[in-house]
């Protein structure tokens, strides 16, 4: 695909037509994908199919060319013998771009038929994503998923942008994404990717205004291709972060050398990932921990942690996974141990520990946080605040989220906090995410969080 | 553009698959690296007029297309320390399959590392710093980073290695020359970038680094299949 191709037709039509739909079969993906998008999107949709007729009081065109308007996207749900020939039509009528979303070519021993595809759109200068994917989600103006909007858990609209391989990984990841507070500017299935691949879109959101981080799950790359994709998101100032599955040995080849044994495919990707500043989640989860706290913050810190907490058993802990993720917690000085101190409120000066981690106790109010927080934001030795919030102690409000978030606005050092139970304490979470403070359910989770800060390298 | 001499071992070493140790070694000492003296003995006579030369003691290792892994043969005789070892050493490699000789080579000690390079089908030419030895698969101790390399990327490799202090100077010896090792690895690595359509991989391993210099004491290059 040439970086030159223009893929804002994809993501952001203003019209489109659905190509396949049925007239009696309200459940037929394209059906599905066209209700959403008349209901629910801003683009301006159309329903395709050869034999016309009326759909829902709407006209029903037999051919692309009929539609009256230009389209910018065309979303392809017939059967897959038919896409050459529909991806021919699109191009004559001068459509912006496609998203395949039949099944039925490569994966199925078809590459004839997908080449056919892809060398139609290479000779035309023409985009598509697919084929055998969901597509494109990008509200407000179009989602190509052919799943009812009441099925999926959507995300609040943000600063991620989350390309996957696999539609039913992306759909799940989003969904993960709404529970823990991430926005997403937008998500791509690129399936069999046969035209668009990872590097297309990679160069595409690292220019995207709309996009702050950009998160992959990745299967596997073609020959030579993730030597073209790290050195791309080597130039990306933005943060990468990628999954990947297929860990395990293929074996079966026998191996001859030591090198050959030792740096097997996964052992390679991981390491060159980390190499080119990107970061690898090792898991579902750390991705979506990953690109909430990488949305938060996209500047390197070196892994110096100053821990506040209410409690010395979660200090303890967290010092504990400190070191294990070969972060440090330094040490304060007396005399600065002594000027904290004298800023915390009375009734917790004789009890509070203020070494780092800064023990506040269960009798911290507010203030004592706010008090700790400054003062940590402006030691050299601290490039990271960790607050483990313990919202069951009565001095504690659900304010102190969001006066938190105005450190980190005057002092520009990270703060990442930890804050048990998702449901219960959602007022004092929001109070953090709505500011901007990542927030993670376990103490480790927050660990792994200034991890990744740390091993994010962008340029 | 690889010199004529490097080309020439490539293309010798095609229906065998790899390139045996002395010609490995050449191609090596071509590209710039160091490695021992040695000399590849094809008679005792030749093998005894080289260890009188150096003086003992001397290693020796079998040479045979046959035999990839010489440490698990019983292939490699180290500490070889008169005439008399020689000649057994060298008639006891004699009748290994394949027999096309002995490399007898100077002793070298120091730190034993292992640099490799393999063509991965996702990322191309690839190296690999790691504690070397017969040992290097149980330990594992290894970095790998996409070549080629800069030469700041040598520093981060062997501050990847958990057995890295080993290269600092530890319980008394002498840290290793890390200018010599960056040297080592960056025209390896450029020298790989220029073999990419020949090569498999390539084990160095041994290779022995000292205050002095890093040393290549073993080589093995499998070839690509064509």
């Amino acid at each position: 695909m040439e970086a030159s191709v223009n893929l804002k037709a994809l993501f952001k039509p203003k019209t489109m037509a659905v190509i396949g739909v049925s007239l009696h079969n309200d459940r037929h993906p394209a059906n599905v994908i066209y209700n959403k998008n008349s209901l629910r999107f801003q683009a301006k949709v159309f329903p395709v199919n050869d034999r016309g007729g009326v759909l829902m009081g709407e006209t029903v065109y037999p051919h692309i060319s009929d539609i009256p308007q230009k389209v910018d996207l065309a979303v392809i749900a017939v059967r897959a013998e038919m896409v050459p020939d529909i991806m021919a039509e699109c191009i004559q009528a001068g459509v912006g771009g496609a998203v395949v979303i039949s099944g039925g070519f490569a994966e199925i021993g078809r590459k004839d038929l997908q080449d056919r595809m892809v060398s139609l759109a290479k000779e035309a200068g023409f985009p598509f994503i697919g084929p055998n994917c969901l597509g494109i989600y990008s509200p407000p103006y179009m989602d190509t998923f052919f799943l009812p909007s009441e099925r999926m858990v959507r995300p609040d609209r943000g600063r991620v942008a989350m390309v996957s391989q696999s539609g039913g990984t992306l759909v799940d990841q989003m969904s993960k994404f709404a529970n823990e507070g991430v926005g997403l500017s937008l998500g791509v299935s690129i399936g069999n990717k046969a035209q668009i691949r990872e590097l297309d879109l990679l160069r595409y959101f690292a220019r995207d205004p709309a996009t702050d981080v950009i998160a992959f799950y990745v299967e596997g790359f073609e020959k030579n291709e993730g030597r073209k994709f790290v050195l791309a998101a080597d130039r990306c100032p933005k943060p990468v972060i990628v999954l990947k599955s297929g860990k395990s040995p293929g074996g079966g080849r026998a191996i001859s050398s030591h090198t050959a044994s030792m740096a097997g495919d996964y052992e390679v990707f991981s390491a060159v990932i980390s190499q080119y500043g990107m970061v690898e989640a090792r898991n579902e989860y750390e991705l979506v921990s990953f690109c909430e706290a990488l949305s938060c913050y996209n500047r390197s810190i070196e892994g110096k942690i100053g821990i506040i907490t209410a409690s010395g058993g979660h200090g303890a802990l967290a010092v504990d996974a400190c070191f294990s993720h070969g972060l440090s917690v330094p040490t304060l000085s007396e005399q600065h141990q002594a000027e904290l101190e004298s800023k915390v409120s009375p009734r917790v000066r004789a009890i509070a520990s203020f070494s780092n981690p800064i023990d506040l106790t269960g009798s911290a109010v507010d203030d004592d946080f706010i008090a700790a927080a400054e003062f940590l934001s402006t030691r050299q030795e601290v490039d990271c605040v960790l607050i483990l919030l313990l919202p069951y102690t009565p001095g504690i409000t659900s304010d102190l989220g969001a006066r938190l978030s105005q450190i980190y606005r005057q002092k520009d050092k990270a703060l990442i906090a930890y804050v048990p139970h998702v449901e219960k304490y959602r007022i004092f979470i929001e109070g953090f995410e709505l500011n901007r403070i990542p927030v993670a359910h376990s103490i480790e989770g927050a660990i792994q969080m200034a991890d990744a800060i740390k091993r994010c390298q962008p340029c | 553009m690889l010199k004529k001499g490097i080309r020439d071992i490539l293309s010798a070493s095609k229906d065998t698959g790899w390139v045996l140790e002395p010609q490995a070694k050449r191609l090596f000492s071509m590209a710039g690296l160091d490695v021992p003296r040695f000399t590849w003995a094809t008679t005792v006579e030749e093998a005894v007029q080289f260890a009188q030369e150096i003086g003992y003691p001397i290693v020796g290792k079998v040479v045979s297309p046959r035999i990839v892994h010489k440490s698990d043969r019983d292939g490699v005789a180290v500490g070889i320390d008169s005439d008399r070892d020689l000649a057994e050493t060298f008639n006891r490699f004699s009748r290994f399959e394949g027999f096309a000789g002995m490399v007898a080579e100077e002793m070298i000690s120091g730190v034993e590392l292992i640099v490799g390079a393999k063509i991965d089908y996702q990322f191309g030419p690839v190296i690999l710093l790691g504690i070397g030895g017969t040992e290097v698969e149980i330990y594992r101790d290894i970095t790998i980073r996409m070549a080629p390399l800069q030469e700041r990327d040598v520093e981060s490799m062997v501050k990847g290695l958990k057995a890295g202090r080993l290269l600092e100077g530890y319980r008394g010896s002498e840290p290793i020359n890390m200018s010599e090792l960056t040297r080592l690895l960056v025209t390896f690595s450029d020298l790989v970038m220029e073999l990419e359509e020949f090569i498999e991989s390539i084990d160095l391993n041994p290779v022995i680094c000292g205050a002095a210099k890093c040393i290549v004491a073993d080589a093995r290059i499998m070839l690509r299949d064509v």
